[in-house]
């Protein structure tokens, strides 16, 4: 590789021709600030933030666009960048909602770190502010419109995901980002992946908070409340704690959930485990019978509407099982219910989840069971458990390690701990259906050509019952339309079995998730960091394969009867319907 | 910018001729479909904005975040007479707003919209390069010049009486 050396700050660098300023001078241990930066997504240079100056060019650089040089003199901190960098700032808080306090991102805010980093003590402009609006009719996700810095991640995000709802619209003052027409995030064919929100540096987008909901529903002493939580969660929430990136918190979770107060505390990798048992016949019958090829996992109701959206013709190819969390809810509603002799009205199911479409999700039509019930009363963010957990006072890294509650529902296997993970639901199915072909408890159990985050779809051909059968899995909705569209075309045609999740990474990486900052961001694969967590506990489980669940297997013996069977389709199954992009009647 | 009346049919069919010379090509061709596309609509429907998207491959969201960038792009339909007040500096100094308010006044409508029948719409734009002639008021490619505001109702009557 071709090394250009160049001198930052009085420091001699060598680094690679191909680096910009910034990540020349992150080498070097030197910080220059950003705000519209985001590695590998959006470096545009239009905040005007991260300016340096550069020996002899004519004007300041922004750093994060400005290529090294050999030769090239660089100073971050003279006396003209701080004033220009502190004059920019002011310049954007001039037209940006201050009420930082009241603000859903004070404390983890990129703006606001800013402000403070450069000392600013008062907003010296005072203008017209540009016109915003607060679109909340969404049941996933919050656009504030009065704190948008403009900078075009959240654009960068959706247009990565293959999706595009948000876009730059209008021009000069009036400019904002939205989507077309203007319309609200429920009316636009938004997947609500959250990416927009985690790439997000200021509380411009952010999660429908029901936090309010579930602290009424546990003061409710006529309410019965069963919080769940899915695997990716674990892998995360101890960033909010301030615990490193990859801390695996799973013990200090199931304590702070039973600390707030609510009646019962799940995992839902038992569903996990369960989904495997359902999942895995369908795809055998599927096999055996002729039907659709190739079954497409469906866990992921991000990944869900973009098929109902934009790849209706491949509705027929998604598993029918609902997501693990709905199927839980469906459990606790009536198996859960019975042994405990709860009238079912009176349980409030909460999901904590790594998701924003979760939110959605649970309000599906398809997902009411025939009293009239929601299988999932409520959903909350990782970051909205974290939220509660601080407001109860808790100090979450004193808390002793526990575990879900064991009655009925509290066993789960390190198949249902991967679930989270880019290529877990695939190898977590692999795990079974392999035993189940050879009818054996076959002792390779780790599909590693499945894992992990280089490529964005990783094929695999794996020998079942002396059959090979080739599989794919696609992570972030745009591997998923670059892997349909091939199939469209008739250049991939011999898959059995897809995984896809919506969010790049896998679920660890949702759009519920706690918030990074872009420097943070700069020297790790966060997806990697956080999936490790998830793998390092399946290996640590005494059981690692769904069907291996006692309590899954209980729950068919004594109640559901066999995989795919009448009870279990009721209970377990669900159905899709395609969803049309901008109606005309949406707008004038 | 003169408007070629066309059926609705031949209007899908040289829309089809303009989208199949571009399709697949992404957001570099957007700015030439998209003017192609509104020289036989006249402007740029919702419909058509998602047929052009369909077609280069981009979001709904980035065309219109482009029509609505620019100010050549309309997301409104042309009146058969398309009223056009130059507010450019030798026009406005001499006094081109003022016909412009009387012109809202007089068809009953703001800038940059069209009268329901679809007769009349008004726009604003820059210089047209006749500044001798300021103020300056185009009807769809009539040049109407040194005009008064109580000239107004005399020209649109003109165009009343022609639809």
């Amino acid at each position: 590789m071709d090394m250009v050396n160049l001198t930052i700050d009085g420091v001699q660098v060598s680094v690679p021709s191909t680096y910009t300023v910034l990540e020349a001078a992150r080498e070097a241990g030197i910080k220059i600030p950003t705000l519209c930066y985001l590695k590998d997504l959006n470096q545009i240079g239009a905040c005007r933030v991260c300016l340096v100056e550069v020996e002899k060019a004519r004007a300041l650089a922004a750093a994060c666009v400005q290529p090294v040089a050999e030769g090239m003199v660089v100073h971050t901190n003279s006396p003209k960048v701080r004033a220009t960098r502190k004059n920019t700032l002011e310049m954007i808080l001039s037209d940006h909602n201050i009420d930082c306090l009241s603000c859903i991102r004070n404390g983890n805010c990129e703006l606001q770190s800013l402000a403070e980093e450069y000392g600013i003590r008062k907003v010296t402009f005072n203008g017209i502010k540009s016109s915003s609006i607060i679109d909340d009719k969404s049941f996933s996700i919050v656009r504030d419109s009065s704190k948008c810095v403009k900078c075009g991640r959240c654009v960068a995000a959706c247009k990565k995901q293959s999706v595009g709802v948000l876009s730059f619209l209008n021009r000069g003052f009036e400019t904002s980002v939205g989507p077309a027409y203007d319309i609200s995030m429920a009316d636009a064919p938004c997947i609500y992946c959250g990416q927009c929100i985690v790439s997000c540096p200021v509380g411009a987008l952010y999660e429908k908070e029901e936090t309010e909901k579930v602290w009424d529903a546990i003061n409710d002493p006529s309410k019965h409340v069963v919080m769940q939580v899915a695997p990716a969660v674990r892998a995360a929430i101890g960033e909010e704690f301030g615990l490193p990136i990859g801390t695996r918190a799973t013990g200090k979770m199931f304590a702070a959930m039973r600390r707030l107060g609510v009646d019962k505390v799940f995992d839902t990798n038992f569903a996990a485990d369960l989904t495997i048992m359902e999942e895995g016949t369908e795809l055998l019958n599927r096999i055996k019978n002729g039907g659709v090829l190739p079954m497409i996992t469906s866990c992921s109701p991000g990944w869900i509407r973009f098929c109902e959206f934009y790849f209706p013709e491949f509705i027929p190819n998604l598993s029918s099982c609902k997501s693990p969390h709905e199927m839980e809810g469906a459990l606790i509603k009536t198996y859960y219910a019975q042994k405990n002799n709860i009238d079912p009205k009176d349980i409030v199911v909460v999901s904590v989840m790594p998701c924003t479409s979760k939110k959605t999700e649970a309000a599906r039509e398809q997902l009411v069971n025939k009293d009239g019930l929601k299988d999932v009363d409520i959903v909350i963010t990782t970051r909205e458990l974290a939220r509660m957990i601080k407001q109860a006072g808790l100090n979450f890294n004193n808390l002793p390690d526990e575990g879900p509650d064991p009655d009925f529902m509290g066993e789960y296997t390190g198949a249902g701990v991967i679930f989270g993970a880019t290529g877990g639901v695939m190898e977590a199915a692999l795990r079974t259906v392999a035993d189940i072909l050879e009818d054996k408890d076959l002792p390779d159990i780790e599909y590693k050509a499945v894992r992990g985050v280089e490529n964005d779809i990783k094929e695999a051909t794996v020998t079942l019952g002396g059959k090979d059968i080739k599989v794919a899995v696609a992570h972030s909705t745009a591997a998923a339309r670059e892997l349909l569209t091939k199939i469209k075309n008739g250049e991939a045609n011999d898959y059995a079995f897809i995984e896809v999740m919506g969010c790049s990474g896998g679920c660890v990486c949702g759009g519920g998730q706690p918030i990074v900052k872009a420097q943070d961001l700069m020297d790790i694969d966060l997806r990697a960091e956080r999936a490790k967590a998830l793998y390092e506990e399946d290996a640590i489980m005494p059981q690692r394969k769904s069907h291996k669940n006692s309590q899954v297997m209980k729950l068919y013996e004594d109640f559901l009867g066999e995989p795919n069977g009448h009870l279990a389709h009721e209970l377990l199954h669900t159905t899709y319907a395609q969803k049309e992009i901008y109606p005309e009647n949406l707008v004038k | 910018m003169s408007i070629i009346k066309l059926t609705p049919e031949e209007q899908a069919t040289k829309l089809e001729a303009v989208l199949s010379k571009y399709r697949g090509q992404g957001q570099k061709a957007l700015m030439a479909t998209l003017q192609q596309s509104q020289e036989i609509y006249g402007y740029l429907p919702l419909d058509v904005q998602k047929k052009v998207a369909d077609a280069l491959e981009v979001s709904v969201a980035e065309v219109y975040g482009v029509v609505s960038f620019y100010s050549f792009f309309s997301l409104k339909p042309k009146g058969e007479n398309a009223f056009s007040v130059c507010l450019g500096t030798a026009c406005y100094v001499k006094g081109s707003q003022a016909l412009l308010d009387k012109i809202e006044s007089s068809l009953g409508i703001k800038v940059g919209d069209c009268t329901e029948d679809l007769k009349f719409s008004i726009s604003a734009c820059r210089c047209v390069g006749a500044c001798g002639l300021a103020p300056v008021v185009l009807v769809n490619d009539e040049v109407y010049g040194r005009l008064k505001p109580e000239d107004i109702p005399g020209i649109i009557a003109k165009y009343k009486e022609e639809a």
